[in-house]
């Protein structure tokens, strides 16, 4: 199945038709819709969250505002790696019921910006046993190679899984 | 000119609540026998700013209906009708019912009229008992002239005005109304002949006064109406005559400007722009990582990002909360401001071309900037500060309504009104001040039988206090009546297995079970205290305000809840730590002690669990470093420092690696964009822009009793 | 342009009227109540007052009393934001020394188009 994908900005964009930013983990890409992008920083060190989950790398301050920031290969279970001066955080923002919230997630490098159209898009297999479907929006193919579309309400809803982890008070 | 009346709206709402609340406060004080004149003023005037601003603002609705509050506000205030205990009554449930009207417009829906129309036709039968039925034409505006036919005639008018002497003393100037008048009908058409019979000798000549008079033709088709709303302010003062040029009238076109009564423009608050930052990219190093497409293309997504927020947005602002502040306030920090801004230049001009010798004026010129910042950051915190007599204003109504729901009679005294507290804590200390004070009334106080059974007077009291003390706001819920009954609660608690059988307790511990999830000691549930919720609640919404609940009670003397809060949640003073690499941050006000730790003085109890002698008592241990899991059990401290700290009553030792300094600190969120972490309240930005943690005393010292049974926290936690 | 006093009780007409007049290119200063506002006005000659009538320490009758009293206002216009429900309003202000009224409920453009009649 040969998906429809344009790359680069395309401005008048169709209802159907959304922007994705794509970045690259284990030589895999992946896109997040534009939209949520805040803002891409590189990494800085960051305050220990205690007691959380090893994917939560801590918080820092973003002008004032306390950002925790997730390590996307480890939420994922991929092998972790050093961070370096050009590793990237990516600040993400989602607008929730009662405000928005925000978040850093550390990949190895940013990519490219893709529009893509909704039906091109292909449901991710059913793989139940695998962890990080729920994560994923879709798969979409650009220029013979696949991208995997994230979800990211999914991506930054982390409350699901932390509260087994850390000893919550009642 | 057209301007948008939304903008105003907000502060509408805010003052008619307040108003509201005015109202309520004076006729709760009001006595029907004996009404004072003053308070009856204070009401008719909130009411009618109520009408002026819902009717400037286009709420309709609103100023129809205070309309007939007013009118019989007005009737009682003249002196024309007696005020009656049912015309309190139908005052407050109007209060009651405009809050909600006004609510629901704020909230963008629409009122529920059915009320309003009720409480109205109650109000309409009064006033039409009297002679004051036709009130409402006697409002009509009498010198609008809808009393004369609006004639119309071919060729004009000729009218003669001859103003009075002392017209320029009321600061009307006939020039500039015979200058509108040539706007009326158009300078071609209008002819001035000044009469200047009466002007006086120059000797006798009173340079104040009006001499002369006019005759005015005008050869226009303007209908005598319009011509007479230019002299309506003088009409009363001056004699106008108005002589039709052509006697015959014609056909009436009546020609009338209807007035307009709401904002023409309203433009929904979906319209106005809203005002979201681009993505931003991170200049310099980060520049290099980012391919200059994606900036690019970042920019354009932060353009159209607006779009799709807009309507969460909207949905959220309903309701944005405003202060008002005191000039007084402004101007003290306008002051500030001004200094800081000169020890900036000053500093500035320092670093210009500084050398070592000017090392003293470079210290002096710190100290004073760090005094600035201090006064700057108090004044700013000033801001926030509200009277507690916020939060005490809706008891008297409270009070009233439920001691004649539960046949009680209750005096209610509120001292320390005028006690400051930050706005954000006013806002969530008033639902568990409201379940105290209904606690009170409802278990508190006895039935009015029980009182004079027991000697006692008829009324019961319920006393409100508030003060400061230290950094503290402290406020006493208080009641005369029985005082808490310690068998009855005993007896509970065991029978709930909260207290074992054999297990004596003193007067109060046992008055402290109170506060346990699920206890209720009503024999009766009833409505006024709720079901469900109970004192555990209160105690645990005030904990979350960094505050504490205790209660002292003697027996058939009454009980006193004591609240203990802190002035404002944005800033604490608080003592730096450090454990292993991590800094953290513990409430100044938490620390009772910071002691080295002697290995020798402590106990093990069992597994890891250590208590430590601490002169005649022992309180529990807790490595902070464990229990955040910073490193594991095995591994020492070099030079461990003990900070002894008190929450929830509790006294608890807590290991940490050193003692750094002390400083104030603002109090971030750590759950707006993650969530609550145990024995964390929240975090703060140090002075090189890292965040630290702030520890919450008091769950840290809960996790401990459920740990306590010889578990480790690094065990539990893994 | 002119200078203007406008004076209220009720914070939110005081804004509406005070936006409205500056956005007309006119310089307005607010005051609470007629205390507040005499006060101002002992200080400076304004070109014009607005005031509400019913307001607490001194009401808008008082103050038009007051400011007549006073050298620098002897002429000056001073109009009234009355409501249409107080007829009688009117002829006390008027005896009082007022120069006019403006009936409430008014919109922006009704309220410059009679302030356009007092000012020179």
């Amino acid at each position: 199945m040969e998906a429809l994908a344009i790359t680069g900005k395309n401005e008048s964009a169709d209802a159907d038709e959304q922007q994705y930013l794509t970045f690259m983990m284990s030589d895999e890409e992946y896109g997040v819709d534009i939209l949520a992008v805040q803002e891409i920083r590189g990494w800085e060190e960051s305050t220990l969250i205690p007691n959380a989950p090893d994917y939560i790398r801590g918080v820092i301050n973003l002008r004032g505002t306390i950002v925790p920031i997730m390590d996307l290969r480890i939420r994922f279970g991929l092998s972790s790696v050093e961070y370096s001066p050009v590793t990237v955080v990516i600040i993400l923002k989602i607008e929730r019921e009662h405000g928005e919230r925000v978040m850093g997630i550390v990949v190895d490098a940013v990519s490219d910006v893709y529009t893509i159209s909704g039906s091109s898009t292909r449901k991710p297999p059913e793989l139940t046993e695998d962890k990080n479907s729920g994560f994923i929006k879709g798969l979409v193919n650009v220029n013979e190679k696949m991208v995997i579309l994230l979800d990211v309400n999914e991506l930054l809803s982390i409350s699901g899984s932390l509260e087994n982890t850390g000893h919550i008070a009642d | 000119m057209s301007i948008d009346l939304s903008q105003f709206h907000q502060i509408f709402f805010e003052e008619s609540f307040e108003g509201l609340d005015v109202m309520e406060s004076q006729l709760l004080e009001l006595q029907p026998q004996e009404v004072d004149a003053e308070s009856v003023n204070t009401i008719f005037r909130a009411a009618h700013s109520i009408k002026g601003g819902a009717g400037t603002f286009g709420f309709m609705q609103v100023s129809e209906f205070t309309h007939v509050l007013e009118t019989l506000l007005d009737e009682i205030r003249s002196g024309t009708r007696t005020m009656q205990r049912s015309y309190i009554d139908l005052f407050l449930q109007s209060v009651d019912c405009l809050r909600a009207m006004l609510s629901s417009i704020q909230a963008g829906s629409e009122p529920d009229m059915e009320r309003a129309a009720t409480l109205k036709g109650s109000f309409e039968n009064i006033l039409q008992g009297t002679s004051a039925a036709d009130s409402a034409e006697q409002d009509l505006p009498s010198d609008t002239g809808n009393t004369t036919t609006a004639d119309v005639t071919e060729s004009g008018w000729r009218i003669i005005f001859n103003p009075s002497e002392d017209i320029l003393q009321t600061g009307n100037e006939p020039f500039r109304m015979l200058r509108e008048l040539q706007e009326l009908v158009g300078a071609d058409y209008l002819t001035v002949i000044p009469v200047t019979d009466n002007l006086p000798e120059f000797t006798s000549l009173t340079p104040e006064n009006c001499y002369l008079s006019w005759i005015l033709e005008i050869r226009s088709n303007v209908s005598r109406d319009d011509i007479a709303s230019v002299f309506e302010w003088v009409a009363d003062d001056c004699h106008i005559d108005y002589q039709p040029l052509c006697a015959a009238p014609l056909k009436n076109t009546h020609d009338d400007t209807p007035e307009i009564r709401t904002g023409a423009e309203q433009k929904s608050a979906a319209e106005r722009e809203n005002g979201i930052p681009p993505a931003e990219i991170d200049s310099g190093r980060t520049a290099t990582l980012i391919p200059e497409k994606i900036s690019e293309a970042l920019e354009i997504a932060a353009a159209q990002k607006s779009k799709p927020s807009v309507s969460a947005r909207t949905a959220r602002s309903s309701e944005p909360s405003s202060i008002r502040v005191s000039i007084d306030k402004v101007d003290s920090l306008i002051n500030m401001v001004g200094e800081l801004v000169i020890t900036q230049s000053m500093l500035g001009e320092l670093g210009q071309d500084f050398d070592m010798s000017r090392l003293i004026r470079l210290q002096e010129g710190l100290t004073q900037l760090e005094q600035n910042t201090r006064e700057l950051q108090e004044s700013v915190m000033k801001i926030r500060m509200m009277p507690i007599s916020f939060a005490f204003s809706r008891f008297p109504r409270l009070v009233r309504d439920l001691g004649s729901q539960l046949g009680k009679q209750v005096n209610l005294v509120m001292l320390g009104e005028n006690t400051e507290l930050d706005k954000t804590v006013m806002e969530k200390i008033g639902d568990p001040l409201v379940h105290l004070v209904r606690n009170s009334l409802d278990h508190g106080l006895e039935t009015t039988e029980q009182r004079l059974a027991s000697g006692k007077s008829a009324e019961g009291t319920i006393t409100l206090n508030a003060y400061h003390q230290g950094g503290n706001i402290v406020i006493e819920v208080k009641d005369d009546g029985a005082g808490l009954n310690e068998e009855r609660i005993l007896h509970k608690a065991r029978q709930k297995g909260l207290v074992p059988e054999t297990q004596e307790l003193s007067s109060e511990e046992i008055h402290q079970l109170i506060f346990l999830p699920g206890f209720s000691t009503a024999d009766v549930v009833s409505d006024i205290s709720g079901r469900g919720v109970g004192m555990d609640v209160v105690r645990r919404n005030i904990a979350e305000l960094n505050g504490n609940i205790e209660v002292k009670s003697v027996r058939g003397k009454g009980s006193t809840f004591i609240i203990r809060l802190p002035l404002t949640l944005a800033i604490l003073d608080g003592q730096l730590v450090k454990v292993k690499n991590e800094t953290y941050i513990f409430p100044l006000v938490s620390i009772v002690e910071s002691i080295q730790l002697q290995k020798r003085s402590l106990n093990h109890v069992t597994g890891s669990q250590y208590v430590m002698k601490l002169r005649d008592e022992y309180i529990p241990i807790i490595r902070l470093d464990e229990f955040f899991n910073l490193r594991s059990n095995d591994e020492e401290f070099e030079n461990p420092m003990l900070v002894v700290v008190e929450g929830d009553n509790e006294k608890v030792g807590i290991v940490v690696d050193d003692l750094l300094g002390q400083q104030q600190v603002v109090i971030k969120s750590l759950e707006q964009n993650y969530q609550r972490v145990a024995g964390i309240s929240g975090a703060t930005i140090l002075g090189d822009g890292t965040v630290a943690l702030i520890i919450d005393v008091s769950d840290v010292g809960k996790n401990l009793e459920k740990s306590g049974k010889g578990q480790s926290r690094s065990e539990q936690a893994a | 342009m002119a200078s203007i006093l406008a004076v209220d009780d009720s914070a939110s007409m005081r804004q509406m009227v005070s936006f409205t007049l500056r956005g007309a290119g006119h310089d307005v200063q607010e005051a609470n109540d007629g205390v507040q506002a005499l006060e101002l006005a002992s200080k400076k000659k304004y070109d014009l007052v607005l005031s509400d009538v019913n307001m607490p320490n001194m009401n808008g009758i008082e103050l038009v009393k007051e400011l007549r009293q006073l050298a620098d206002y002897k002429f000056v216009p001073v109009l009234m934001l009355t409501t249409e429900s107080a007829g009688d309003v009117k002829a006390q202000g008027k005896q009082a020394g007022a120069t006019g009224w403006i009936v409430k409920p008014f919109n922006p453009e009704q309220l410059l188009s009679t302030i356009k009649r007092v000012l020179g």
